[in-house]
């Protein structure tokens, strides 16, 4: 929070998406006009309710839309200035962007080490080995069960599991969809400090979506939050932390505890628009 | 009791038993990626071994570039198959791809007996015929080859499932194809591989056949063996694919044998393994290594 200052020399941006509209089947319109911004090196947050349309805005970018029968029918999604809405995703992950889908989604009839390689599947040089090695740093409960089955992980090792397959593919940018899903207090701040630090130590991009406001907020630059299909907020991270509404919808209220009578109004949610 | 009878009879049973245990896993390796019953995996061995036989007899070729032909052709043929005939149908239900499959089983021998005839050719000598003698049992040069192409195959399937990057791209599409294309894996791509390979080892399969029993028609009704083998073996398991293919074999021939020694019905041994299959899946209906909730190859 105190280390934002350094960052501000306003890095480039890495990836655009320009008030995209998103069908699914032809007929249902998830999407109205979402736009946002990556910069270069930052981890970006987008926060939301259930249904809000994150998960949709993560597989536009991504891609993988297309194997949910969805399309991106406006506006477009840049990234590094090249267009590539609606393509196909084995081409977006080969761009560099890899997305860590929602619910962990780890290959469970393979083993630890066989899923890093998997994670690998697009690169043919030789420095997988390494890599494998740099995940295990990261992760060293991976590597005591580097053998085992993927489908026998708890949660929140086949969570790490998952992020670290992402490293594997050494991307430019990482979409990480709600990973803290289904962890526990302790295991969330563990792997939110992985999160960050990977961050920190490669430069790597990333777009965090979550439902859990507070945590993603202590690591993310920036942030936008969204409600049916739209961004109705967006701001810096001190501004969304002291930001009343996010506080009220989002924060459960802020660092100090209310008193139960006022629990009551967290519940009548508010809307931006 | 005739030991030596119903010794040899168990080595022709594993000898064959492997061979269906190569095809049936050939069978699985389209079904488990693509969720395809290949009705015409029989055809594949026809096909592989007249291709290989028209090689020899008609371009005169050596027995290895013949060989090498085949198989080179019988990839194309697999992937062509993916992407003319079957790449279309995708997201269609999975029954029109399996009548699809069982209309190009006909189709292929209806093509194959046109171009070759109905009756057994012989397969030009490659191997000395002669029997020799291992462990006191005669056995056909021939036998020993076919069972030492079915073990490297299938330790070749187990390294390329294990170690190669198409192999583990393979797995990821059978256990989920929207995790497999976020790791960059081209559904398609892994479709035509599949059939690929799967065409190419069939074809190894057929050629093996032709070269101890001839080459003809009868080569796909190799196939209809293959279908309790695999099912045995629970459709999705590579090893239970192995494993179903040597039961077959085994109980086929010993069949054959308690048949000739007491009951005289004649032809009985062809239908055991049916039986055998019924009993076996009302009481494992998932088969021997099916999956139920974690998978296993
Ligand atoms: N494949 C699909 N086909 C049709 N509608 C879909 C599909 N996927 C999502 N939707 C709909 O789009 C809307 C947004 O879904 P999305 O998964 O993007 O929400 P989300 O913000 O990620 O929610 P959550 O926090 O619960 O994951 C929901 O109303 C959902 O029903
Ligand atoms: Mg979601």
């Amino acid at each position: 929070m105190a280390d934002t200052a350094p960052r501000q020399a306003a890095p480039e941006t890495m990836l655009s998406v320009n008030n995209i509209e998103v069908v699914y089947d032809d007929v249902i319109l998830v999407l109205r006009g979402v736009s946002l911004e990556v910069p270069k090196g930052q981890i970006v947050t987008l926060l939301g309710a259930n249904g809000a349309g994150k998960s949709t805005t993560l597989k536009a970018i991504s891609g993988l839309l297309k194997t949910e029968d969805g399309e991106v029918t406006r506006g477009t999604v840049t990234f590094d200035g090249e267009t590539i809405s609606n393509q196909d995703p084995e081409k977006i992950v080969r761009k560099g962007i890899f997305q860590v889908m929602e619910g962990r989604r780890v290959v469970e009839d393979m083993t630890t080490i066989e899923n890093l390689r998997l994670g690998a599947f697009t690169r043919r040089d030789k420095n997988v080995r390494r890599d494998m090695d740099m995940v295990m740093d990261y992760f060293p409960r991976l590597k005591e069960r580097a053998g085992g089955l993927a489908g026998y992980l708890s949660g929140g090792e086949q969570q790490m599991l998952a992020i670290g397959r992402a490293l594997m593919a050494r991307p430019r940018m990482l979409l990480l969809d709600e990973p803290s899903m289904g962890l526990s207090p302790l295991l969330v701040k563990e792997v939110f400090g992985i999160i960050e630090s990977i961050n920190r130590d490669q430069g790597l991009t990333m777009l965090l979506v979550e439902q859990n406001a507070s945590q993603a907020l202590k690591l993310a630059d920036y942030g936008y939050i969204m409600e049916s299909g739209k961004v109705v907020l967006d701001g810096t991270q001190e501004e969304l932390l002291s930001n009343e509404d996010v506080k009220e919808s989002y924060l459960g209220g802020g660092e100090q505890r209310r008193s139960f009578k006022n629990l009551k109004s967290y519940k009548r949610r508010k809307r931006w628009l | 009791m005739n030991w030596d009878l119903l010794g040899q009879l168990v080595v022709n049973g594993v000898i064959v038993g492997m061979l269906y245990g190569v095809v049936a896993m050939c069978f699985v390796l389209i079904y488990k990626s693509t969720q395809v019953v290949n009705f015409a995996q029989g055809e594949f061995l026809l096909i592989g071994a007249w291709t290989c036989w028209a090689m020899l007899v008609w371009l005169e070729m050596p027995f290895w570039l013949g060989f090498l032909f085949t198989l080179a052709f019988m990839f194309v043929f697999g992937i062509l198959l993916q992407v003319v005939v079957l790449k279309p149908l995708i997201g269609e239900p999975i029954i029109s791809v399996i009548m699809l499959t069982i209309g190009l089983s006909i189709v292929f021998r209806a093509l194959m007996s046109w171009m070759f005839g109905e009756f057994v050719k012989p397969f030009p000598q490659v191997f000395e015929a002669d029997a020799v003698n291992v462990l006191g049992l005669q056995v056909q040069p021939a036998y020993i080859m076919s069972m030492v192409i079915s073990v490297v195959i299938m330790v070749g399937f187990f390294y390329f499932f294990k170690y190669s990057r198409m192999g583990l791209a393979m797995r990821a599409t059978a256990f989920d194809q929207q995790v497999a294309q976020s790791l960059g894996v081209s559904v398609k791509q892994v479709f035509a591989m599949c059939w690929a390979i799967s065409a190419l080892v069939s074809a190894v399969a057929g050629v093996v056949i032709g070269m101890v029993n001839g080459v003809s028609s009868a080569l796909s009704f190799f196939g209809i063996k293959v279908f309790p083998a695999a099912i045995l073996g629970g459709l999705d398991s590579i090893v239970g694919a192995i494993v179903g293919g040597l039961i077959i074999g085994v109980l086929e021939n010993v069949s054959q044998y308690v048949d000739s020694q007491w009951l005289q019905l004649g032809g009985l041994y062809q239908i055991v393994p049916f039986y055998v299959l019924v009993i076996i899946l009302m009481i494992k209906p998932y088969g021997l290594f099916g999956t139920k909730d974690i998978e296993r190859i």
